[in-house]
Parts: structure tokens; C-alpha cells; sequence
């Protein structure tokens, strides 16, 4: 059904996701947002247009998989996830309270939807890779795609799975990278006054070391939906080895105190914050549609 | 033969009848013993190269599909390199994988230091959902990987490298959470695990000859424990003694101590590796150098139950010569009226 959705229906669908994202964590007074807010278009884009899903039929057997291997982003999922219907949407009021089922990190036996249990960085996106060799020892179509933010690719861990996969020619694995440019705390740049994000830089180009370690590499920029659709489903067709999307995107994306500011990282919003936020995250159709 | 040996073709016949069985190797397969199973059955043997946090990972990945991966590679690097893999992707979802933490205990090869684990049953039982096994002999192995191949939970099983003796029968049935008495004796109960099992067991047989009669437990799940049996044990002797190619910090002797301090206290001693780290050498001497041979255990035993007499407040003496003179039978209500039961009697 959401195959049919309009790019307009999609982008408003990534602006209430990001709606959704600030107001949680502000009611939380917890949580991550920087890197939540700068994976919105690719969430939006797979659980609305690419992944073969059953919200009502969370552990269908044939459904494509996704990981959030960049588990500290969970609010973004969540969202997403409650947009497409898999829980109430009022139940992203009950992000990281106790007992909650929208646990800080994504957990797969709290929350049905969830296809791993993420949060150590490195570690979900080995998962993937162990579902894409399954799913082609046993002959299912499915496609595997995980997303890995660009800090944590300064993990070995990804690169043990990136050798693997390609050894394996897991052309049925997509590796979102979330390449927003800054981490948590980051390095400081000697250049300048502070820590801002810094363009690939040889240690840490993405698409060159993805595609050093032979993968089908695809750069997009992350925030235009029309791009990230694209790239999504050209990678469903690639053949004889992995693929790994980079998307350039900004952390903190939609929210202009919050783009590029390592703070946000994880960072509550106070009453004023979030009233500006949800002010620039307002849909531009109703704005002018009120005047 | 190895129980090393035994383990891979226990996974070889296993696959025959289970196609949801999968080996992932950490490229150390020619070592383990899981590398027959890739004669066997070519497809479903994964080679993960060297990254055991992948390769933990992965294996989570798979049981997801359905799958029974088998992850194998040595101790060291299932436990302490991949502990972060085991905890967040295994434990706590508690996933189907089975952990096989090959090269156990003391015995590596020569390795030395940086292969010898002494830790792994310390850290594998404390993760919760995990279950914990540690078999004796080639024919409790063959058993303990069918069983942990039909349980629907995350477990971790040493095996150990070397061909050691063997204490099972064909007709020994392993029971998974069940202690095995070995042998019955008053004098104390000898608690084991392991390869290690063997050897107290011998140990055992050679107090015995010198008039101590002790009783042998051997542990091959080590998580959940059969605390029944301990107590039951600590019941009957009231001297508990446990012996592991592990460190004397948190692994069975740990866990043995935790149980008794809650549900039954009594004097327990803890024998194994005095935490320390180990090295490289021959077999015979490092078992002799970390007093884990038979004939060190013994002494070491006689010695912890010489000790516990010698703090009878009456006939001290008396009884040490009794003690030392070979062959002769003690007097063993003395000796519980004294070392033994001393615990209870306040």
C-alpha cells in the first residue's frame, strides 16, 4: 500500500517523524537526537516505500529485515515504527520510562518489530550480515538492510562483517550509512574553534572504504527522500556483492539550532527548544493553510 | 581420544539428522575440531575469518532464521575477545547460539599465556540466560553437544585439547543441570568440572589407597547448578573441596561457595589456578607446576583435610600420626567431630 505514497506524502511523513522524535525526548528528558534526526528520510523512505513488510504480521517470515545498528538512534525508529502502524503512536510517550517496551536501545523481546536487539556499536550490523548468509543458504529472498552511522564505522567490528560479507557475496545485504559527520564528542579541529563536522577525510572517507573492501558503493545526500528511495531500491538490484549506501546528511537535521552541533548529540530540549523545533518541523501546507 | 575430537564428529553426525545446524569458524578449525564438519557438510560450515565479535554476531544474525549456529573457536577468544558480541547480541535476547570455547582450561598447545582462559566459567555464568558446560570426557562431550544442540537457549561449552582419560561408560546418561557422583566417601566431597574431573577422580582413588575416603562430584553444568546435589554433599561430609583447571576466582569453586553460603554453610576450600596467569610448557609439567595433576590434587587435598584436624582443640597429635601413617584407616568420628562438622556445632 505505502509503495503508492507521493514524495509529498513521504516528506510530511519525515517531518512528523521528526516532530515526533523532539517531543519524546523532551518528554522523556532523556535520550539521543542528533543522530535520530539526520536518519529520518531513510527510516521514512524503508518502512514506507522499500521494505516488503506486514506491520500487522510483525515476525512474517518472508519480510524484509532491518537493524538499526546505530541502536542509540531508537527514537527514530520507534517513530517511524508507529507511524506505519506497528503500536500506537501515543505510545512514544512511554519512550525509556520504566517498563516501557521503547527501551533507550532496541530490544528485539520487548517490542515486536524489531528484527535485532541493538545498542553496542559495531555489534547489529554483524547481525546483518549472519540474516543475509542465512537467508541465502536457504534459498529466501528477503533483503537485509542495516543501518550503521559513520562514528560507528571507528569500530573493527564492522570491518571483520564488511570482509565477510563480501567473501560471501552477500548481495542480498544493504549496509545506510548515516553519514552525519559528527560523533558524540568528536575530534577537535585544531582549524577551527571547536569540534564541527569535518568533510571524509582519508582516515575516514566512507564511500572509499566501503568500496575498498568491495562493495557496490552508492552516495546520496540523505535528506532528499526522491534520492534515498532511489538508491534504496537500486540496491535491491545489484549484483555479486554487498552494497553500501553512504548518505551525506546532517546531524541534527530539521532543527536549526541543533544542525551540526555536536551538543545535540544527546542533548533535552527545554519547553522554549521544543516549541521553536516543532515551529520549524510544522508542516508547510497546514502553515499556510492557518493564514 | 580428544574430546576435541569427539566434538567434531558429534557436530558431523548431529547435521545428518538436524539441518538447522550450523559450525561458524573463527578461522581455527584444523585446531578445534570442527573442521570435519566442513568435509561433511560444505555448506553449512561458515568460515568468519579472524573476528570473533563477527563472528559472534553473526551467529546471532542466523538464529534468528532458525538456525542452531555453532560458534567455534578457542576459549579465550569466544569468552574475553567476543564477551561484548556474547552479552548484547546472545544474552540478553537470549538467542539461540551455542558458544564452543575450544582449547579450555590449561592444556593449549603451548600457547602460554595468552590462549590459557582461566576465566571463562567465571564470566559465561554470570551472564544471565546462558547456560554453562563444562564435560569431562569424550563420551559426556558427544552427549553435552547433543543436549545443548536440542535446548532452545544461548549456551557455552568448553572442550577441552588434549586426549585424557576417560571416566564414562557407554551406558552414562548426562543429564543437563545434573551433578554426577563419582564416587560416595565420608571423609569430604571433591568438587570438579571438566577435564579437570578426570584427574580428581584418580586423585580420589589415590587417597583412598592411603585410608581417606572422599567423595567425588563432578559438575559438567556448571550453569544452572545443581544445587541439590551440593547441598546434599555438604550435607553428607561437611568439607567441600572444589578442584578446576580455572581460576580459584569466580568459576565452580565461586559458584560452590555462593551456594553452600546461602543454603547450607560449610567449610569449602577452593583448588585450581591461584590467580594467576599461566604459560607455555609440556602438559605434564604444567599440570604439576599448577597442581592440577592427579598426585598433586591428592596432596593438596590430604594436606586441606590434614589442616582441618590439626584445629581440633583435643588430640591433636594423636590423630596427625594416625593421619600420616599410610595404609592405616582413621578413625573418621573423630575426624568429623573435628574438621568437619566444627561449622554447625556454634
Amino acid at each position: 500500500m505505502s509503495a503508492e505514497l507521493s514524495l509529498e506524502e513521504l516528506e510530511a511523513l519525515a517531518r512528523q517523524t521528526r516532530r515526533e522524535i523532539v517531543t519524546a525526548i523532551a518528554h522523556a528528558k532523556g535520550g539521543h537526537v542528533g543522530g535520530p534526526l539526520s536518519a529520518v528520510e531513510m527510516l521514512t523512505a524503508l518502512y514506507f516505500s522499500v521494505l516488503r513488510i506486514r506491520p500487522d504480521e510483525p515476525d512474517w517470515p518472508e519480510r524484509d529485515r532491518f537493524i538499526l545498528s546505530k541502536g542509540h538512534c531508537s527514537i527514530a525508529l520507534y517513530a517511524v515504527l508507529a507511524l506505519r502502524g506497528y503500536f500506537p503512536v501515543a505510545e512514544l510517550s512511554s519512550f525509556d520510562a520504566i517498563d516501557s517496551r521503547l527501551q533507550g536501545h532496541p530490544d528485539m523481546k520487548a517490542l515486536p518489530g524489531l528484527d535485532m536487539s541493538t545498542g553496542s556499536l559495531g555489534l547489529g550490523f554483524g547481525a546483518g550480515v549472519g540474516i543475509a548468509l542465512g537467508a541465502k543458504l536457504s534459498g529466501q529472498q528477503f533483503s537485509t538492510f542495516v543501518m550503521v552511522g559513520d562514528g560507528e564505522c571507528n569500530e573493527g567490528a564492522i570491518w571483520e562483517g564488511a570482509h565477510v560479507a563480501q567473501r560471501y557475496a552477500l548481495e542480498n545485504l544493504v549496509a545506510v550509512i548515516d553519514q552525519n559527520q559528527l560523533q558524540q564528542f568528536c575530534w577537535r579541529d585544531p582549524a577551527s574553534v571547536g569540534r564541527v563536522p569535518l568533510p571524509p577525510y582519508k582516515g575516514n572517507d566512507l564511500a572509499r572504504r566501503w568500496a575498498a573492501f568491495g562493495w557496490h558503493v552508492i552516495e546520496i545526500d540523505g535528506h532528499d527522500m526522491a534520492a534515498v528511495i532511489e538508491a534504496l531500491e537500486t540496491s535491491r538490484q545489484l549484483e555479486g556483492a554487498p552494497v553500501a549506501v553512504v548518505a551525506h546528511t546532517v546531524k541534527g537535521k530539521g532543527v536549526s539550532f541543533m544542525e551540526n552541533d555536536y551538543s545535540w548529540h544527546s542533548r533535552v530540549p527545554t519547553t522554549e527548544e521544543l516549541r521553536q523545533a516543532l515551529e520549524e518541523l510544522a508542516d508547510p501546507v497546514a502553515l499556510s493553510e492557518a493564514h | 581420544m580428544a574430546q576435541r575430537q569427539a566434538f567434531g564428529e558429534t557436530m558431523v553426525s548431529l547435521a545428518q539428522d538436524d539441518a538447522r545446524i550450523l559450525v561458524l569458524d573463527g578461522d581455527v578449525g584444523s585446531s578445534t575440531g570442527a573442521g570435519v564438519f566442513e568435509e561433511a557438510h560444505p555448506k553449512r560450515y561458515l568460515q568468519t575469518g579472524i573476528g570473533e565479535q563477527n563472528m559472534v554476531a553473526m551467529a546471532a544474525g542466523l538464529s534468528t532464521l532458525d538456525f542452531v549456529p555453532f560458534v567455534t573457536t578457542f576459549s579465550c577468544f569466544a569468552v574475553a575477545r567476543a564477551l561484548d558480541s556474547v552479552r548484547v547480541l546472545v544474552a540478553q535476547p537470549s538467542l539461540n547460539v551455542k558458544l564452543i570455547g575450544g582449547y579450555a582450561g590449561l592444556l593449549t598447545g603451548m600457547t602460554g599465556k595468552t590462549h590459557q582462559m582461566f576465566d571463562d566459567v567465571a564470566i559465561m555464568r554470570s551472564l544471565p540466560n546462558m547456560t554453562v558446560l563444562a564435560p569431562a570426557d569424550e563420551v559426556e562431550v558427544r552427549q553435552v553437544i547433543r543436549a545443548v544442540a536440542a535446548l532452545d537457549g544461548p549456551a557455552y561449552v568448553q572442550i577441552t585439547r588434549e586426549p585424557e582419560g576417560i571416566i564414562f561408560g557407554d551406558d552414562y546418561r548426562f543429564e543437563l543441570g545434573k551433578a554426577v557422583t563419582l564416587r560416595e566417601g565420608s571423609d569430604a566431597t571433591l568438587v570438579s568440572t571438566g577435564a579437570q574431573s578426570v584427574r580428581v577422580y584418580e586423585a580420589a582413588e589415590m587417597l583412598a589407597r592411603r585410608g581417606i575416603d572422599v567423595g567425588v562430584l563432578h559438575v559438567p553444568t556448571i550453569k544452572p547448578l545443581d544445587e541439590g546435589a551440593l547441598v546434599r554433599a555438604a550435607t553428607m561430609t561437611g568439607f567441600m573441596i572444589t578442584i578446576e583447571e580455572q581460576s580459584v576466582i569466580g568459576g565452580l569453586g565461586g559458584a560452590v561457595a555462593e551456594v553452600l553460603a546461602d543454603r547450607f554453610p560449610v567449610t569449602v576450600k577452593r583448588l585450581g589456578i591461584k590467580d594467576c596467569f599461566g604459560e607455555s610448557g609440556p602438559n605434564d609439567l604444567l599440570l604439576e607446576k599448577y597442581r592440577l595433576s592427579a598426585m598433586r590434587v591428592a596432596e593438596d587435598v590430604e594436606t586441606l583435610l590434614g589442616d582441618a584436624l590439626k584445629r581440633r582443640p583435643m588430640g591433636r597429635d594423636a590423630l596427625q600420626d594416625q593421619w600420616n601413617a599410610p595404609g592405616v584407616r582413621r578413625d573418621r568420628s573423630l575426624e568429623r567431630a573435628g574438621g568437619l562438622m566444627e561449622k554447625h556445632d556454634g
